[in-house]
């Protein structure tokens, strides 16, 4: 007895040695903002079960972050928008885009003596912000609210001042609700506004809205949510008016599950769906195809599958929607493309 | 032996070569001197290398857009075109507007407590300011945006329409819609964070002025008010001056509380009311995101054009205060 216990003792020492010396890894990464609360409780999450690996995230932009991995600074980036064909042909090395969670956009505004959630067509939101519609009582408005007793006054406009992922998805969703806004305005995570007043990041828009009477402006469904600042609904592609929720936000990216492209580089707004939210997208994590460090590949291929798998569980509790599952395991199979 | 040797060696002309050098930076002076000088060198070799580091980061957008890049009202990160002209006009208004609010407020300000006030509690308000002065920017922002940009909307933005709006020529200044952020308010929030510089070096400089030169004037009848104002002030002058213009540099490149009720709309509008854009602004905002060469390239070359400005202004500083200074006044 006393020596199997021994045995084992020496076992367990020699095991807790190896482990020891099995060299810790240390990945550094850099990217968008958006998603930093779920990456940081992730990276962390992950440390503690594999406490050799460790991630350092810095959340200092998706276009810092696509510019550190070019430069290669760091080993992997983050983006709230697909690298563009240009960025990915001045690169050195192949880039693969791995969606990591959805988030969404929702519009919040300020109309005295209006209370309940409005109904916002593509249409309107589109002329809104191109600054052709500029009266609440508008007729375009006014036709998806029926009872709801719109004023006669100015339209003020908010948009973000800073760079942001919020703005790419904003404008890549009226891009796709208006060919004029695509031609005059275009997509970006900054762009040249019509019109409107700027406000710093979430807080600032959601600030100016609050204050201003007769504001309209758009935030984050998170921002939202933690904040209880109620919204509107919006207009999908099969007509309807959805609320942002979660679900609707992961129903947007199942409709557009079977058009995916094989490199993840997709927009989601105005998905195809009677549920799904239209102002929604992925978040992406910018891998190397190529790693020639093994124990850095192998660290993060690893991340990869337990992010695809028990990662997902952690995203409600921070009010990040899940991936749908056929993405999930298109991204499962995408991982040996990891080298 | 060793004493005869210090005595020949004392004796001795003064020697060249190492062993001299050692003695000589013994006593410290030859030590100093090279540090102070590697020192002052250091700020000359830092300011340098900002101006050499944007000259060759910006060397995109100075390719593409040329002197054009001053006059283009555009910024368009989508389409690529990129001007800086409402940015420099925007850093400019919020700067007047700010030296033509915190300039007489802190003059008069800094002429009570060194000249009127007695000593405690001059001493103890100028404790106080200089804790204004280290207030971070981004406290100020908050105050803005939850304080003067409400008022503005409801109370000062209207009286001001109602009262300057209808005078002739200054009055377009006052009109137009008013959504309670814009150049005026900017103006109003870097004039805060910028009185206390003011108060603070005047009041220091005022101080210096000798006692004689009030009990002169005194003596020659002059009233309490007329001395300081005709003989104190014109004393003081230059050192005044000086903190005027600490304050421009500080307003020219304040960035966050400006970002925060400016409203950040890159137009060039006549009202002082109507939302703009500051160089700093714009940069702090969009820099982290700008994912195009040109666009970094663009906004490199704004980093390029604030340093011109404050370089010009700063200059345009020094003479006029050389041109006070042959005008007499000063002793």
């Amino acid at each position: 007895m006393r020596k199997r216990m021994l045995v084992v003792s020496l076992a367990l020492a020699v095991t807790a040695i190896a482990m020891a010396q099995s060299s810790p890894v240390l990945l550094n990464a850099a990217g968008a903002t958006f998603p930093y609360p779920i990456y940081s409780k992730w990276f962390d999450v992950y440390h503690q079960a594999h406490p050799t690996i460790q991630i350092n995230y810095q959340s200092i932009g998706s276009g810092g972050g696509i510019r550190q991995l070019q430069a290669g600074t760091v080993d992997f980036g983050a983006s709230d928008g697909p690298m563009t064909d240009e960025q990915l042909a001045q690169s050195k090395f192949k880039v693969l885009h791995f969606p990591t969670v959805l988030g969404a956009v929702v519009p919040t505004y300020n109309i005295a003596g209006v209370t309940g959630e409005l109904n916002f067509t593509q249409k309107a939101l589109v002329g809104i912000f191109l600054g052709t519609i500029t009266k609440w009582n508008d007729a375009e408005i006014t036709k998806a609210n029926a009872g709801v007793n719109l004023p006669n006054a100015d339209i003020v406009v908010v948009h973000r001042s800073d760079g942001s992922g919020t703005s790419y998805i904003w404008t890549d969703f009226l891009s796709k609700a208006s060919e004029e806004w695509k031609n005059k305005v275009g997509k970006a995570t900054s762009v040249n506004w019509p019109v409107g007043l700027g406000g710093k990041g979430n807080e600032g828009v959601s600030g100016l809205v609050k204050q201003t009477p007769n504001a309209i402006g758009y935030i984050e469904l998170i921002y939202a949510v933690q904040n209880s600042i109620s919204y509107g609904k919006v207009q999908n592609a099969t007509g309807k008016f959805v609320k942002a929720d979660l679900a609707g936000v992961t129903a947007a990216a199942a409709g557009a599950a079977n058009d995916i492209p094989d490199d993840f580089r997709v927009s989601i707004t105005n998905a195809p769906g009677a549920t799904a939210y239209p102002i929604s997208s992925f978040t992406w994590l910018l891998i190397p195809a190529q790693i020639p460090d093994a124990a850095k590949r192998d660290a993060i291929k690893g991340f990869l599958h337990w992010m695809l798998n028990d990662g997902q569980n952690y995203n409600e509790g921070l009010s990040y929607a899940r991936l749908p599952k056929p993405i999930i395991a298109k991204e499962l199979k995408a991982i040996a493309q990891v080298q | 032996m060793s004493s005869t040797a210090t005595i020949i060696e004392r004796a001795a002309p003064p020697e060249s070569g190492p062993r001299a050098l050692i003695r000589r930076l013994r006593h410290g002076d030859e030590v100093a001197h090279v540090l102070t000088l590697l020192f002052a060198a250091s700020i000359l070799l830092i300011t340098s290398m900002v101006v050499y580091e944007l000259w060759l980061n910006s060397h995109l957008s100075r390719a593409k857009f040329g002197w054009a890049f001053f006059r283009t009202g555009v910024w368009d990160p989508v389409f690529d075109h990129f001007g800086a002209s409402p940015f420099i006009y925007g850093t400019l208004i919020t700067s007047i507007v700010s030296l033509v609010i915190a300039v007489p407020l802190g003059l008069a300000a800094a002429i009570f407590l060194s000249e009127l006030a007695p000593r405690r509690i001059s001493d103890s308000i100028a404790f106080l300011i200089d804790l204004l002065a280290a207030v971070p920017s981004v406290i100020y922002g908050l105050l803005g945006i939850f304080i003067v940009v409400p008022l503005m909307r409801t109370t000062i933005g209207p009286a001001l329409i109602n009262t300057l709006g209808y005078l002739p020529y200054v009055g377009r200044l006052f009109r137009g819609p008013n959504y309670g952020v814009g150049f005026f308010t900017a103006g109003i929030v870097l004039a805060v964070m910028v009185v206390p510089f003011i108060i603070s070096v005047s009041r220091e400089v005022l101080l210096t002025v000798p006692r004689e030169q009030r009990e002169a004037a005194l003596a020659l009848g002059a009233t309490r008010w007329e001395s300081t104002w005709k003989v104190v002030v014109p004393w003081a002058r230059t050192g005044i001056m000086g903190s005027v213009f600490l304050a421009l540099a500080r307003a020219l490149g304040e960035t966050m509380a400006v970002t925060m009720v400016i409203g950040n709309d890159p137009k060039i509008a006549a009202s002082l009311f109507a939302p703009g854009y500051t160089i700093a602004a714009v940069i702090a905002n969009e820099f982290t995101e700008a994912t195009g060469d040109l666009y970094l390239s663009a906004l490199i070359e704004l980093g390029l054009v604030l340093f011109l400005m404050t370089f010009i202004l700063n200059g345009l500083a020094r003479l006029l205060i050389l041109a006070t200074e042959r005008g007499g006044g000063h002793p």
